[in-house]
């Protein structure tokens, strides 16, 4: 079993840095999940665990044992491919057991192992088949098999379901999470899809422009995110943000004063970006509060999603009642001061208040990961 | 919207194409034609009308020994020459894919033979492996006549494939990098997260998916090497034939007739012969190896 420690690592090609300065730790058997936008450094962190890119600085150890200088194949990881990267040329059978092949294992201890294999993939009818004359998902689970045959240490996954159609995709990921259970190897996978990231994670790591944003439970991402960044990145729709300043314990929003706890009363006259999560927000049941405009409603049957205008910036509020809106008409919310999240406007850092700010284990509505 | 201008003449056309139909009727078929009639006929020495003597020109061909050598020579020093050629540009090939440091430099290298015509190819040569002095001279040092290409037949046929070899591995080499280009890196990456080494990985993933381009090469290369412009000229500009008619190929052994023995009639059954041959060769190819090829 294999934790993976990295260790200040950096990346640059050429004069441009793209990892600036990466410090982690991916404890034994943990379903490490890395979410990122494209461009972040997500893959380049993956692909330097598996040895297919140089470390310009720093140090990344599997299992104690510090693997910057060391070829791929002594490092003990599997990688399943984006494109998954099938030999076109083999059969599915030669597919899967081609690390043996090479490791010299005997014919029939290898025929035994892939056929293994294959029916714990589901593939035991295709193993005489080309890549060629497989569907998309079927190619993603001999990219799987292929690397589950050498029962790796650590699995790499580089956005292994982003070419599959959203239904395949959806029961793609409860067959990784059940294969990471069966296996109990150290996993890391890298997305930037947040609600597969949310959904298979153990741990989280939120990465931005070469640089972790945020390490930790998904839920717990989710409910404090570290910065404007990770807030507007997971929750789906995206959580509301806006400028305002806290002037006498309270902050402005929408022509209307929300009171904070009195905790916040330290951080009085400083410039703060404000935000909340759309599932959070609620309609006002008097016609005062926050005022907005409305722009539209999608409905999704379970619940709706009101967008609206709020001083110019958009504003979304998922609501659980049937609400009959007419664009351009004035809209009240009520937003509760335990859900906002405040963070410094000039570095977009959370700011913690103490006392009642978000609580972490408040009921999550269906819509945040639908 | 496409534009296209369309002539309403029917001359016009037939001016444009004119001076293309020319080169081709002047240069290709009216030689062929050439090279029909006089494979069929005799000429008498002393002027007058040809004489057709219908197959006898073959007929004293085939009963030629020398002939015979020259068939022999041109199929070693076209599989040799092929066979080295294609495996030489293939190693050069994977070294410059691999993107080492300095790749750039040599990939310019590799190819710089290819733009160097070959008698001037086979002039440089002369010296390079020259028995009397420089680089092979040394061999002479160790061993007296370990190497005489002036001496020996089997020395000068090697000295001759080499040249063709170094020559026409720029030409694959261009080709294969562009196969090994096309193969996906993703490819290359997973089988060395499965544990194979550059050398396993060339062996079992890269050469598989080059086999296209190695049969197409297999094919052209082996073309060259018998009737190719530069096998002559690096024969031509080396040994002349020699030593003993011991590098004396095909298309060197048809000029040497046709142009210093005068014998158009002979140097005529002998390319047609050579046609016939390249046929089969092609189609031995077509119907034993490229089965084996996969194309994408």
């Amino acid at each position: 079993m294999a934790q993976i420690d990295i260790r200040s690592v950096r990346k640059s090609y050429g004069k441009t840095q793209t990892l600036h300065g990466v410090d982690l730790i991916f404890p034994t058997g943990e379903f490490v999940v890395i979410l990122g936008p494209s461009g972040c450094g997500k893959s380049t962190l993956l692909r330097m665990i598996a040895g297919l890119e140089e470390i310009t600085a720093g140090e990344i150890a599997i299992g104690g044992t510090v693997v910057n200088r060391l070829e791929p194949r002594e490092r003990g990881c599997a990688m399943v491919f984006q494109n998954y990267a099938l030999y076109p040329h083999m059969s599915v059978a030669d597919n899967i057991g081609y690390a043996l092949k090479v490791a010299g294992v005997p014919k029939a201890e290898r025929r035994r192992r892939i056929e293994e294999t294959a029916s714990i993939v589901g593939l035991s009818d295709y193993l005489e088949r080309k890549p060629a004359a497989l569907s998309g998902g079927q190619r993603q689970r001999v990219a799987m098999g292929r690397a589950m045959i050498r029962e790796p240490k650590v699995f790499l996954f580089d956005e292994p379901l982003s070419n599959l159609d959203a239904k395949l995709r959806v029961s793609m990921r409860a067959e990784i999470r059940k294969l990471h259970q069966r296996l109990n190897a150290t996993s890391v996978f890298v997305t930037h899809d947040q609600v597969e990231a949310m959904t298979l994670a153990d741990r989280l790591v939120v990465m931005n422009k070469g640089q972790v944003e945020q390490v930790g439970q998904p839920l717990d991402i989710y409910h404090r995110p570290a910065s404007t960044f990770v807030a507007s990145f997971i929750g789906s729709p995206a959580m509301n943000l806006m400028d305002s300043r806290i002037e006498g314990g309270t902050v402005r929003i929408g022509g209307h004063a929300v009171r904070l706890s009195p905790a916040a009363a330290s951080l009085e006259g400083r410039e703060i970006t404000v935000g909340i999560r759309p599932e959070q927000v609620r309609l006002s049941s008097n016609g005062t509060g926050v005022m907005a405009v409305a722009d539209f409603v999608e409905e999704l049957g379970s619940g709706r999603i009101v967008h609206a205008a709020m001083e110019g910036q958009a504003f979304a509020a998922a609501i659980g009642e049937e609400v009959r809106v007419q664009p351009g008409q004035p809209i009240a919310f009520e937003l509760p001061a335990e859900h906002l999240h405040l963070f410094d406007r000039e570095s977009g850092r959370r700011i913690e208040v103490e006392g009642p700010a978000a609580s972490p284990v408040a009921a999550v509505p269906a819509l945040a990961l639908s | 919207m496409e534009k296209r201008s369309v002539f309403k003449s029917t001359w016009l056309p037939i001016v444009f194409a004119l001076p293309q139909l020319t080169l081709i009727l002047l240069f290709f078929y009216w030689p062929v034609a050439a090279v029909m009639n006089w494979a069929f006929t005799l000429e008498p020495p002393f002027g007058g009308a040809a004489e057709f003597v219908g197959l006898d020109n073959f007929r004293e061909v085939f009963h030629d020994p020398f002939y015979w050598n020259s068939v022999l020579v041109s199929i070693i020093f076209a599989v040799c020459g092929a066979l080295s050629a294609i495996f030489i540009g293939l190693v050069l090939a994977l070294a410059v894919d691999r993107q080492l440091p300095g790749s750039g430099f040599f990939r310019f290298l590799y190819i710089l033979p290819f733009a160097v015509a070959g008698p001037a190819g086979g002039i440089a040569f002369r010296f390079i492996l020259s028995p009397e002095r420089g680089l092979a001279a040394i061999l002479n040092s160790i061993e007296p006549d370990l190497w005489n290409p002036a001496k020996y037949g089997s020395h000068a046929l090697a000295f001759v494939i080499m040249i063709f070899i170094w020559k026409w591995a720029g030409y694959t080499f261009i080709f294969l990098l562009a196969g090994l280009q096309s193969v996906p890196r993703a490819l290359i990456e997973a089988a060395a997260m499965d544990g194979s080494g550059p050398i396993r990985r060339a062996i079992d993933i890269q050469v598989p998916l080059l086999a296209p381009t190695l049969f197409f090469l297999l094919v052209t290369m082996m073309t060259e090497g018998f009737v190719g412009s530069d096998t002559f000229g690096m024969v031509h500009a080396t040994t002349a034939g020699g030593p003993n008619r011991a590098t004396e190929v095909m298309v060197y052994r048809i000029v040497d007739e046709a142009f210093h023995g005068l014998n158009y009639s002979g140097a005529s059954a002998q390319s047609i012969v050579l046609i016939g041959l390249i046929m089969v060769f092609t189609f031995i190819q077509f119907r034993f190896i490229e089965r084996r090829v996969h194309y994408k």
